[in-house]
């Protein structure tokens, strides 16, 4: 089935989403559609499903104006997608989450689930997946529940599939068996949406590629084109991803983490046996793909994680099992993953939130009483040194852009004496302009003698701010490399291979 | 991911609006502010609650049997019933005209804020809850707690006055304080939901206060077979505020001192602070050093401990004869009214609170005169509620146009429990 | 697993999960130990002598059961025994790192209540049938309540307004069964109104997205002062329309001349056998048919069920109304198959005992079921033991299914788990 898609605009108020986004999909082809974060590719990919309905434009399947009003229509049309955050119901079976909104009843209103796990059977045969239809899908690895919703949509005949950041959640190794799951289903005719901001898969396995920058098409591209001409196509400008930074000058031992281990609510060991060393003055890098230990880890040392055994020492001092407070009263600086969930409180003003850390005891705090001028003189300066765009230090920081919000978050943890500064994910989700001006931060920090951790999923980052890489798969750390470590090593890293050649950093 | 996701649309970057549509904004904005809300809510209420007691009125259900040859009997008949009892419930709750000189003329307001001191109380304790993040469904069970406490030492200690009072006050307190406790334990403890647990308790303090009170030596009137206390000794009753002639006492003015204090507490204190930031977002509180289960139990403490002193009004001010296991009143729930009523600020809870005892007070006037049953009072409250808990709802009645676009954004993107109260 | 051909995946499942620490919780046991040191102190130490008289039959049963008894001091201490083996059996389990089997509480459970009334009766006859009698008729609003609170949570709203739709039921059912003179009307009129209460939460939680805890409590409210206003300026001046009918006694031929089982489960009346019918339903349906499986979707995954084009907010709303008819049916109960008029706030909490039994049931439809039977037999127990003089005061015996809830959600009688997206509003774009 040929899919188009015609002048797709796309307005969320003020911000154009999609603006006048054409494009074609054949029957039998993968089409690679490459954007950076907040390009745009998700909103078009969510009115294709029907879960948004476009301004203008228009959808065409085999040249038939579709009108989709929800996603059970784009279904019915044959359009079937995998989402990036799986829509599937974490308690139920594979079966019933594949048949659910087109189930078949047996006699009294069943459900008739022997027919639901035989197809699950069939289309796990078919495309070499062991998939046990009777699992309950929350406890299935990440890379099965993906199976599980591709095998979702192929069971409603999908001949349009859409992947949106399939690979965002996968191994290396994951990725590669993806990429074969899906050349396997453009031979056998499905036309493939591939929406993606790494160019590495890209080229590997798209047969076109579509680049969309801020909501328009800007060009389009052949799987032969180099990285350095997707990249700047995607980013629009030519990328600069080094770092300006001089070497590091590692001073005495800092941090000594030692055997950690994190066991999480249902009794796994979700970091196991890590032990590393920091020296003041350097950065290490921990990588690997999202969810092999690296949260966990960062938030063990915080305090924040509740089963934690083996020791953390700072500047010789056990912090392991110590309250979060007193943790951050020895001096160490975090930076959470997910700043608007752990960093922040929305509601707060930035004022509020920059003493958010520092409500028992410290400047602003006076026998109960809260210092409010103080804090609005402290507020003012820290909007001024960290360039926080706002309408004043008693703007809510839940109407600040992500970039603000990180500064916010910055201008905080960086503002009391440090001996650790911790950093996870600093510039996930944020401009391009304020990712520069993190990243110049982390070293300054470093530079001026702190040790410090950052945890980053992407390659790049890891590669242009580390001292020492840490990798990290499957709760333990595979090894610890110099920061100029080919990338193809890095990523046989990420999947778990032990390098053969090790250097102990 | 900053792509739009079907739950959560981007923000759209707010153009600086040019001046004079700034000027016509900020007229809007007034229009159409919690406030008016609020008003427009009460409005609404007061229309519903009126229609039901025409439609229930035995003469105008007579007159509508003739409706088409007589309309005019049945709409003046309308207007006659709504019309009495409205000004029954002004005149039992503000100014009675009818009264012979200035005294007897603001008698009823006097009579309002007797009524809206348990309420205001009562409402800041559930409000100061409702910050920290936690919903304190268990006011009646803390009112009785406190209430017991209170009326335990309020009959069992000859002392005088200057300590017996104050020390009854502070059983009062402390009663309130530990059914909030083990509230704030159990939850930071075990993770255990406070509306459940508030709620069983209310059940676990009524059978409690009641075992107590038909237990001599304990709560029991000595020599009565009654489920009933002795009476409160006159050293423990908080004194008239302005003369016999009234029964305003001097409770009210511990409650403007606790309104005061809670006004502190949020705006101005540490601790306050550390309430917010946990209401707002446990999570990034947690992170920030904060210990969420101290704050917890703190709040639980405290909210528990405010509604405590509506107890002890209750039995060293408003009911002195000795109690029973009503001795709450429906105060417990209508706290939750009055607090949501008040979006949880410390001074819109009084507001609030003397709204709410105006209609009680006007309502026992309104039974007494018109034979119209205080349960209205329980339908105008709850409707003013509800309409104050959904402002679009307000809005379309009215045909209010609304500013700006997704007022669902910014209430789902508050924390999904205080969404309604705090905004 | 290095070399890959493009046809064939390597299945990823083979992957090995992550390491598992070996976890246990001394919960259990610890509760169980604090009731066998109940059961020294009440029984042995306190303990009374004399027989205790169980009679299984009433006057009126087709078969006659002879009466059990036992000597109450023998029997308790032969009980203590066994409950402290099982506590001791429980730790033993913890220890080795195992889970105690929940029917090895519920067992320890039913002889503790056994020691106890034992204890209780010292010297006394206990009518059982009586007793179960007394609980089933208690049990049953709980029971229509508790599942209209599953149907709701389970679908996603957080279902508070029991009590409302108890009461609105209970109103609306008994003055349509006056003025129609139908007892069926009475009994459809309650479903209607327990629906309109419950759309009245749907509508404020879903379209307003209100708080729902908060549009429960203040839907209580709302109601219970309607329907004493509506009773004090209404229905008293009119007793034509609150004339107090009531379903009659069925008895069920054959079924109910077993000995004690009949009696209690089928001489009962419609309302009571539309109970049965109400569990084994929604059960079957919840578990089994689509209907269930989409509601069930819906609560815990909105988002999952809308892509593959369920209507989330249309579901909640027709879902949360079918629960609010059902708690409607529970309210007429009151009425029409009890008391048979209505009397101001005659629920008397019922609602938030269903609520419980909710959680206590954690938003399984039979367990939730079974919770409400617990809590229907600790209320009689109570009227049972006054009766008999006994010892306890019955406060605390009213008291139990609160502070078993308590400790309940404490996590004492195992972690509880609700439906994920429930009190969640679902937004869209």
């Amino acid at each position: 089935m040929k899919l188009e898609l015609q002048g797709i605009t796309k307005r969320f108020g003020a911000l154009t989403a999609n603006d006048h986004i054409s494009l074609t999909v054949e029957p039998g082809e993968i089409h690679a559609l490459l954007g950076e974060n907040g390009a745009g590719k998700s909103t078009l990919m969510n009115v294709l499903y029907g879960l948004y309905q476009a301004d203008e434009g228009d959808i065409l399947l085999d040249d038939v104006v579709q009108r989709f009003a929800g996603p059970g229509d784009a279904m019915n049309a044959g359009i079937g997608m995998v989402h990036q955050h799986f829509m599937l119901v974490p308690v139920f079976t594979v079966a019933e989450n594949v048949m659910l909104g087109h189930e078949e009843t047996a006699f009294g209103g069943r459900l008739d689930l022997p027919g639901a796990r035989a197809k699950v059977r069939a289309i796990s045969q078919r495309f070499g997946f062991d998939v046990d239809p009777d699992a309950i899908v929350e406890e299935l690895p990440v890379g099965v529940q993906q199976r599980v919703e591709i095998i979702k949509a192929l069971s409603r005949d999908a001949k349009v599939l859409v992947f949106d950041e399939p690979t965002a959640v996968l191994t290396p190794q994951e990725t590669d068996e993806l990429m074969a799951i899906m050349r396997q289903l453009r031979d056998a005719g499905t036309a493939i949406v591939f929406i993606t901001h790494k160019l590495r898969e890209v080229r590997e396995v798209a047969d076109r590629i579509t680049v969309i920058r801020l909501g328009t098409v800007v060009g389009e591209a052949s799987p032969t084109a180099s990285n350095a001409e997707l990249a700047s196509l995607m980013v629009g400008r030519s990328v600069e991803l080094t770092v300006q930074k001089a070497p590091a000058e590692p001073g005495d031992v800092a941090l000594v983490v030692d055997d950690l281990r994190v066991i999480d609510a249902i009794g796994q060991f979700v970091v196991d046996g890590v032990s590393f060393e920091l020296r003041r003055g350097e950065i290490l890098a921990i990588a690997g793909v999202q969810g092999n230990g690296q949260t966990e880890l960062t938030e063990a040392i915080l305090g924040l994680q509740p089963r934690v055994e083996g020791r953390i020492e700072l500047d010789g001092k056990q912090i392991q099992g110590l309250s979060v407070r007193k943790v951050l009263d020895s001096g160490v600086g975090f930076v959470p993953e997910d700043r608007t969930e752990d960093g922040l409180v929305g509601e707060f003003t930035i004022a509020e939130n920059l003493m958010l850390d520092r409500s028992q005891s410290g400047p602003f705090v006076k026998r109960g009483w809260l210092r409010l001028v103080e804090l609005a003189e402290f507020a003012t300066e820290k909007v001024r040194e960290f360039d926080i765009r706002s309408q004043g230090i008693a703007t809510p920081v839940g109407r600040l852009s992500g970039g603000n919000q990180q500064k916010v978050v910055l201008a905080r943890e960086l503002s009391r004496d440090l001996r650790l500064f911790v950093a996870a994910q600093p510039t996930r989700g944020i401009d391009v302009g304020s990712i520069e001006f993190v990243h110049k931060r982390i070293v300054e920090t470093r530079d001026s003698g702190v040790p410090v951790i950052v945890v980053s999923t992407e390659l790049d980052e890891v590669t242009a701010l580390a001292d020492r890489i840490a990798v990290m798969y499957r709760g333990t750390i595979v090894g610890i490399v110099p920061a100029d470590t080919p990338r193809d090593v890095l990523g046989l890293m990420m999947a778990g291979e032990v390098p053969s050649t090790e250097d102990a950093a | 991911m900053s792509t739009p996701t079907p739950t959560t649309p981007a923000p759209a970057p707010a153009p600086a609006p040019p001046r004079d549509a700034q000027a016509s904004r900020l007229l809007r904005d007034i229009v159409q502010s919690n406030a008016m809300v609020s008003v427009l809510a009460v409005v609404l209420a007061l229309v519903l609650s009126g229609i039901l007691i025409a439609a229930t009125d035995p003469t105008v259900q007579s007159t509508s049997g003739y409706f088409f040859a007589r309309p005019g009997d049945m709409i003046q008949a309308v207007w006659h019933s709504v019309s009495v009892a409205y000004v029954s419930i002004f005149q039992g709750s503000v100014i009675d005209f009818s009264a012979y000189g200035f005294a007897a003329g603001i008698h009823p307001l006097t009579e309002t804020l007797n009524y809206a001191m348990p309420l205001i109380v009562a409402g800041l304790g559930v409000a100061l809850a409702f910050r920290a993040g936690m919903f304190n469904i268990g006011g009646q069970g803390q009112i009785l707690m406190g209430a017991a406490a209170a009326g335990w030492v309020g009959f069992s200690f000859h002392l005088p006055l200057a300590i017996h009072l104050p020390l009854a006050i502070i059983a009062g307190i402390a009663g309130g304080a530990l059914w909030g406790f083990i509230v704030g334990f159990l939850k930071a403890r075990t993770g255990a939901h406070e509306v459940i647990l508030t709620i069983m308790l209310n059940y676990v303090a009524l059978y409690l206060v009641s075992f107590m009170l038909r237990t001599p030596g304990l709560l029991q009137a000595p020599g009565s077979t009654n489920p009933q206390s002795p009476a409160t000794l006159p050293t423990a009753i908080l004194p008239k505020l302005l003369g016999p002639n009234f029964n305003l006492n001097v409770g009210f003015l511990l409650v403007i001192a606790a309104t005061i204090f809670c006004s502190w507490l949020l705006n101005r204190s540490t601790l306050g602070f550390r309430f917010r930031a946990v209401g707002e977002n446990p999570h990034a509180a947690r992170t920030a050093g904060i210990n969420v289960k101290n704050v917890y139990v703190w709040a639980m403490v405290l909210s528990g401990a405010l509604v405590g002193i509506a107890g002890a009004t209750q039995v060293l001010g408003t009911l002195t004869t000795g109690f029973s296991s009503g001795i709450d009143a429906g105060i417990g729930f209508d706290a939750i009214t009055v607090a949501l009523l008040g979006r949880s600020r410390p001074w819109g809870v009084f507001g609030a609170g003397i709204l709410f005892g105006a209609l009680k007070a006007g309502g026992y006037a309104m039974q007494a005169a018109n034979g119209v049953p205080i349960d209205i009072v329980l339908v105008v409250q709850s409707l003013i509620v509800l309409f104050v808990a959904a402002p679009p709802l307000v809005r379309t009645i009215f045909r209010i146009r609304q500013t700006g676009s997704g007022s669902p954004r910014i209430r789902k993107a508050s924390s999904s429990k205080t969404a309604v109260v705090t905004k | 697993m290095s070399s890959l051909t493009p046809d064939v995946a390597v299945p990823v499942a083979e992957t090995p999960g992550l390491a598992v620490a070996k976890t246990r919780s001394w919960k259990a046991p610890i509760a169980l130990g604090a009731f066998v040191v109940v059961s020294v102190l009440l029984f042995l130490v306190a303990g009374r002598s004399g027989d205790s008289t169980f009679r299984l039959s009433s006057a009126t049963d087709f078969v006659k059961l002879p009466n059990a008894v036992l000597p109450t001091r023998g029997t308790d201490v032969v009980l203590t025994i066994v409950l402290a083996v099982i506590a001791v059996a429980a730790a033993y389990l913890v220890s080795q790192y195992r889970r105690v089997p929940i029917w090895l509480i519920a067992v320890f459970g039913v002889l503790f209540f056994v020691a106890f009334l034992t204890w209780a009766g010292a010297d006394q006859s206990i009518l059982v049938p009586g007793l179960l009698v007394g609980s089933l008729a208690l049990s049953t609003p709980l029971i229509f309540g508790a599942l209209g609170g599953v149907i709701s949570e389970r679908v996603g709203v957080v279902n508070v307004a029991i009590e409302g739709q108890l009461l609105g039921g209970a109103f609306v059912s008994a003055v349509v069964a006056s003025v129609t003179g139908s007892l069926w009307a009475g009994l459809v009129s309650a479903m209607v109104a327990g629906a309109l209460v419950s759309m009245i939460l749907a509508v404020f939680s879903i379209r307003y997205l209100v708080d729902q805890v908060i549009v429960g409590v203040v839907l209580n409210v709302f109601v219970t002062g309607l329907t004493s206003f509506l009773y004090s300026e209404v229905l008293t001046s009119n007793e034509k329309l609150n004339q107090g009918l009531r379903f009659a006694q069925v008895d069920i031929p054959g079924l109910s001349s077993i000995p004690l089982i009949g009696p209690l489960f089928f001489q009962q009346n419609v309302v009571v056998y539309l109970m049965y019918v109400a569990v084994a339903v929604v059960f079957f349906g919840l578990f089994k048919t689509r209907w269930g499986l989409r509601l069930r979707a819906v609560g815990e995954h909105p988002q999952a069920a809308d892509t593959v084009g369920i209507r989330v907010n249309a579901t909640r709303f027709w879902n949360v109304s079918l629960a609010g008819a059902i708690a409607g049916l529970g309210g007429a109960f009151f009425t029409l198959g009890d008391l048979g008029e209505f009397q101001k706030s005659m629920t008397a909490g019922a609602g938030y005992i269903a609520l419980a039994a909710v959680i206590f049931g954690r938003w399984d439809p039979i367990r939730a079921t079974l919770a409400a039977l617990l809590f229907g037999f600790a209320s009689n127990l109570q009227n049972v033991l006054s009766a008999v003089g006994s010892p306890v005061p019955s406060e605390f015996m009213l008291m139990l299914p609160y502070v078993v809830t308590i400790l309940a959600v404490a996590g004492l009688v195992g972690q509880s788990r609700g439906p994920a997206a429930s009190g969640k509003p679902y937004v869209k774009s």
